[in-house]
C-alpha cells in the first residue's frame, strides 16, 4: 500500500492537516490530534503505514532534539545554574520513589529481577516532547509547574546515559557480540566503547565543553558571516547544521543527542541570533514533532492490546498511578501549591519516548524476550495517548473544585512581563529610545537587521538581536504575540510602512509608535491609522531656532514656552492635513493658511499675560474693591 | 446639582500613600471632575483657553495639594498665576468666578503640634493658607474651612481609611450643598458634625 516517499508524504501530512484542527476545534491540545491522526493511518485502522512506522518514529525523534535546543534558546544559563537544585532534588527524588515502587510491583507480579529492572528504568521517564510540547501551548512554560515539570523531564534526560550504560551490564550475552544493524543511535558502535571509564567520563566532560566553547567561539562567529551574505536560506541552513552537529557529536561519546542539543542551545542563549534561530527552526520543529507523535500512534499494536485486554489495561493503569502518586508526593516535598501538583502529577505520569530506547536495547541484549518488549511498547504508547486526555480531564473535572487557580501563580514578575515591548531599530534614534527606557528598568526586545551594528552594539554592553523585523516569524519569535507595544525606530521609511502594515493587519492588539522622518511619512503613518507618530527632526530644529533666539537677547524661559507651544500647534496642523491630497495647489494654499494661524496663535501667546493698564494691585483700587465686595 | 472642579497637584504623587488613598476615593465621584495638573502639564505650559472653560463649567473647585514649604506646589501657583486673569477673574468685569466656592484640600507631614503659636511651625495651618483664602476672595469666591489630613508621615493605616471616608462624606456635602452658618462655626472642615461622627480624629 505505501510504495514512494512522495506518498507516505501525502498520507502524514494529510493525516495531520485533518486531524489536528479537529482536535483543536474540540478543544483538545494538538498533540492528541497528531497521535489519533497516527492511529487511523497506522497498520490496524486504515493500514496506509506498516512496519515503516518504526523507522518514521526514529527519524522524527529528531523533533525532540530541535525542541530541547529551542528550549535550551529561552533558557540563560544564569537562569539554568538557578534551576539545579530543583533539577537534582525533584529529578532525583522521582527517580528513586519510582525506581524503587516500580520494581517492587514488577517483581511482585513474578518477573525475574533484570526484567523488572529495566522495565521500571523505563517507566521512570516521562515524555518531554508530549509534556513541553503542551506547556508551550497553553504558554505554561513560566509557572511553578511549568519549571518543575522541566526540571524533572531534563534530569530523565541525563540520567538516561548511565541507565544505558548500565543494561548492558545486566546481560548474559557479550556487549561486543551485538550486531549494529540496531537501528537506534545508542546501540551502534562508539568512538569510546573499549576505552576504560576514566578515560570515558572524561571524553563526556570535553565533549561538553566543546559545545560549550563551539557556542560561543564557532557558531556565532559563522552565523555572523552567513548574516553577512543576506540570503535567508543560508541561516536555515546554518541553525539546522548547528543542531545537526551537535546531535552528532553528542551520539559519538554516547550523550543523549536531546542533552547535547539542549546544551547548544542555553550556550547561544544570550547571543543576537536567538530569535533568528528560533524562527527559522520552529517549523521544521513543529513538522518533526508532529510526525513523531503520529509515528507513535501509529506504532500502538492493537492486536497485543486485543490479546491481553486485561493485563495491558492493568498494566497501563499501575504505571499511570504509580507515577502520578510518587510526582505528587515530589510537588508536595518541594512545597507546591495543591492544583499545581496535580497538574505535574498528571502532566508526567506517561512513559516517555526514552522507552523506546531502553526498551529495545534491552531485548537486543537478551534481558527482555519479545513478547515483553512488545507488551511495554504498547504500554509506553498507550500511556502516551492518554496522557493529553488525563490532562484534560484533570483540567477541566477535578482542577476547578480545588480551590487556587492560576491567578495565584502571577506574580509581579508576570506584570512586567505584560509590558512586553519590542523595540525595532537599534541606530541613533533607537538606541537613544532604549537607553532612556532602560534607565527606567525597562527592558525592550530590540531588532536590527545589520549584523555588523548588532554586534557592535553587545560589544558595548546592549542585547540586540539580528533579524528582519518585517518578517512575521521573527516578530512572532520575538514575542509580539504577548507584546503590548512596539516602538518602530527603523531608519528607512520604506520599512517602517512595511513594519506598521504587517503590525496592524496581524497584530492589531499592539500598540504601535513610529519614528518618522519628516512631514510627509508622518502623514502617511496617520492615515494607516498609527496615532503615536514622532518626527526625527521636529524637536531637535525647534530646539536650535530656540537657541538662535536666545543667542539675540529673549529671554530663555519665554522662547521656551513658545517653543512648546509651536511644537503642540504644528502636531495640531499636521493631523489636520494628513488626509488631504498632496502636490495640489489646494494643499499649498491649505498649508500656508496652517502657517498664518500657527503664527497668529503664537503672537498670541507672548501677548497673553501682558497687561498695561492693571492698577488693580495699587492700593486705592484695592480698597475700592474691597467696599465692593463688602 | 453643582459639580466639582478636583485641581489636584503633586509632583511626586506616584510616592504618596496618603494622597493616591484620598485620590483613588473620590476620582470617579460623580459629579466630580478629576484634573491631575501634573499628569496633564508636565512641561508647566498651561492651557488657558481650556482651563478657563472647565471653571466656567463647575461650581465648586478644589485645591488638592500637598503642603510643600507653607505653600502649594509650583505647578498649582503657576495655575494661578496664568489662569486666573485680569477682566475676567478679578479686577473691571473680572466677574467670570463670582460666587463660585473654593475648598483647599491639604496634606502635611506635620502634625496638628507642630502647626500652632507653640509649636515649631509657629502659626496654625490656615494662617498660612491665607494667600489662597485672599485669592479667592479677591475672585469674588467663597473660601471653605480647609481638608486637611495631618501627619502624614505616621499616618496609622485604620486612620488612613477614615480620612479617605471623610473626604468622600465631604465631597458629598459639598454636592449637596452645606449652610455657610455651620461652616463659619469651624476651622476645617474635617471639623464638620457629619463627618466627626465618623470616627476622624
Amino acid at each position: 500500500m505505501s510504495g514512494s516517499i512522495l506518498f507516505q508524504a501525502i498520507i502524514f501530512l494529510a493525516g495531520a492537516i485533518i486531524c489536528v484542527p479537529i482536535a483543536k476545534r474540540f478543544g483538545l491540545s494538538s498533540v492528541l490530534g497528531y497521535l489519533i491522526a497516527g492511529i487511523l493511518i497506522g497498520p490496524y485502522v486504515l493500514g496506509f503505514v506498516g512496519e515503516e512506522g518504526d523507522d518514521i518514529l526514529h527519524f522524527a525523534e529528531f523533533g525532540v532534539v530541535i525542541m530541547l535546543f529551542l528550549i535550551g534558546l529561552e533558557i540563560e544559563p544564569k537562569s539554568f545554574w538557578k534551576m539545579r537544585k530543583s533539577i537534582v532534588g525533584m529529578g532525583g527524588a522521582q527517580l528513586i520513589a519510582t525506581l524503587a515502587l516500580s520494581y517492587a510491583a514488577f517483581s511482585y507480579y513474578g518477573y525475574d529481577w533484570k526484567v523488572s529492572l529495566v522495565i521500571s528504568m523505563a517507566v521512570v521517564l516521562s515524555s518531554t516532547a508530549i509534556v513541553l510540547q503542551t506547556l508551550k501551548e497553553k504558554g505554561l512554560m513560566e509557572t511553578n509547574y511549568g519549571a518543575a515539570s522541566f526540571s524533572i523531564l531534563l534530569f530523565q534526560d541525563i540520567i538516561v546515559i548511565p541507565m544505558l550504560a548500565i543494561i548492558p551490564l545486566l546481560s548474559s550475552k557479550d556487549v561486543s557480540a551485538i550486531d549494529t544493524a540496531g537501528h537506534e543511535g545508542e546501540s551502534q558502535t562508539y568512538l569510546l566503547d573499549g576505552l576504560p571509564i576514566g578515560v570515558q567520563g572524561f571524553a563526556v566532560i570535553l565533549s561538553v565543553v566543546l559545545v560549550i566553547l563551539a557556542g560561543r567561539y564557532l557558531f556565532v562567529p559563522m552565523l555572523r558571516l552567513v548574516a553577512k551574505a543576506k540570503v535567508r536560506e543560508l541561516l536555515s541552513a546554518s541553525a539546522l547544521i548547528i543542531v545537526l552537529g551537535l546531535a552528532l557529536v553528542m551520539e559519538l561519546v554516547g550523550l543523549s543527542p536531546a542533552l547535547g542539543a539542549f546544551l547548544g542551545g542555553v550556550v547561544l542563549a544570550t547571543s543576537e541570533f536567538k530569535h533568528e534561530l528560533e524562527s527559522n527552526l520552529e517549523p521544521f520543529k513543529g513538522l518533526l514533532l508532529g510526525l513523531f507523535f503520529m509515528a507513535v500512534g501509529a506504532s500502538i499494536n492493537f492486536i497485543i492490546i486485543a490479546d491481553n485486554p486485561m493485563m495491558i489495561s492493568g498494566i497501563v493503569l499501575g504505571v499511570i498511578l504509580l507515577k502520578a502518586v510518587v510526582i505528587f508526593g515530589v510537588a508536595a516535598l518541594f512545597r507546591l501549591k495543591m492544583d499545581q501538583r496535580l497538574l505535574l502529577a498528571v502532566g508526567l505520569a506517561q512513559v516517555g519516548e526514552f522507552a523506546f530506547v531502553l526498551l529495545s536495547f534491552a531485548f537486543q541484549l537478551n534481558i527482555l524476550d519479545r513478547a515483553q518488549l512488545d507488551m511495554m511498547l504498547v504500554v509506553t504508547a498507550v500511556t502516551m495517548t492518554l496522557a493529553p486526555i488525563l490532562g484534560m480531564i484533570n483540567e477541566r473535572l477535578i482542577l476547578p473544585r480545588i480551590g487556587t487557580k492560576e491567578s495565584e501563580a502571577r506574580t509581579m514578575d508576570h506584570i512586567a512581563r505584560s509590558h512586553k515591548t519590542i523595540l525595532v531599530g537599534f541606530g541613533h534614534f533607537g538606541s537613544t529610545v532604549g537607553r532612556f527606557l532602560r534607565s527606567h528598568g525597562i527592558e525592550a526586545t530590540i531588532l536590527d537587521h545589520d549584523s555588523n551594528r548588532v554586534d557592535l552594539l553587545r560589544k558595548m554592553g546592549f542585547e540586540v538581536y539580528y533579524g528582519d523585523a518585517t518578517r512575521p516569524d521573527l516578530l512572532e519569535s520575538a514575542g509580539i504575540e504577548e507584546a503590548e507595544l512596539l516602538i518602530s525606530a527603523v531608519d528607512n521609511p520604506d520599512t517602517t510602512l512595511t513594519l506598521v502594515e504587517l503590525v496592524r493587519e496581524k497584530y492589531p492588539h499592539v500598540k504601535i509608535m513610529a519614528r518618522a522622518k519628516g512631514r510627509y511619512d508622518a502623514y502617511e503613518l496617520l492615515n494607516m491609522g498609527v496615532q503615536n507618530v514622532y518626527r526625527e527632526s521636529l524637536e531637535s530644529s525647534v530646539k536650535l531656532a530656540s537657541d538662535v533666539l536666545a543667542h539675540m537677547g529673549f529671554r530663555k524661559y519665554s522662547i521656551m514656552r513658545q517653543a512648546q507651544n509651536f511644537i503642540k500647534y504644528d502636531e495640531e496642523s499636521l493631523r489636520r492635513m494628513a488626509d488631504q491630497p498632496k502636490d495640489t495647489e489646494e494643499y499649498i494654499f491649505k498649508a500656508r493658511e496652517e502657517i498664518q494661524q500657527q503664527e497668529k496663535l503664537l503672537e498670541d501667546d507672548l501677548k497673553r499675560g501682558i497687561i498695561d493698564d492693571d492698577h488693580h494691585w495699587d492700593s486705592a483700587e484695592m480698597r475700592r474693591q474691597k467696599g465692593k465686595l463688602k | 446639582m453643582p459639580k466639582i472642579l478636583l485641581l489636584f497637584a503633586h509632583p511626586r504623587f506616584e510616592r504618596s500613600r496618603v494622597n493616591k488613598a484620598l485620590i483613588e476615593k473620590v476620582r470617579k465621584k460623580d459629579g466630580v471632575t478629576f484634573h491631575d495638573l501634573y499628569e496633564q502639564y508636565p512641561d508647566f505650559n498651561i492651557d488657558v483657553v481650556m482651563e478657563k472653560s472647565l471653571l466656567a463649567n463647575h461650581d465648586i473647585i478644589i485645591w488638592h495639594h500637598p503642603f510643600y514649604w507653607y505653600s502649594c506646589p509650583p505647578l498649582l501657583k503657576q495655575w494661578i498665576d496664568v489662569v486666573l486673569e485680569y477682566k475676567w477673574a478679578y479686577g473691571p468685569e473680572g466677574n467670570a468666578l463670582q460666587g463660585k466656592q473654593v475648598m483647599s484640600a491639604i496634606t502635611t507631614g506635620g502634625t496638628k503640634k507642630v502647626y500652632c503659636a507653640e509649636g515649631t511651625n509657629n502659626y496654625p495651618v490656615n494662617e498660612f493658607l491665607l494667600p489662597f483664602e485672599q485669592t479667592a476672595r479677591l475672585c469674588g469666591m467663597d473660601y471653605l474651612p480647609p481638608f486637611v489630613v495631618m501627619g502624614t508621615h505616621s499616618l496609622p493605616d485604620q486612620d488612613l481609611e477614615a480620612y479617605t471616608v471623610a473626604y468622600d462624606t465631604a465631597i458629598d456635602l459639598l454636592l449637596d450643598g452645606v449652610s455657610e452658618t455651620q461652616l463659619s462655626k469651624h476651622a476645617f472642615f474635617n471639623q464638620l458634625p457629619q463627618l466627626t461622627n465618623k470616627n476622624v480624629k
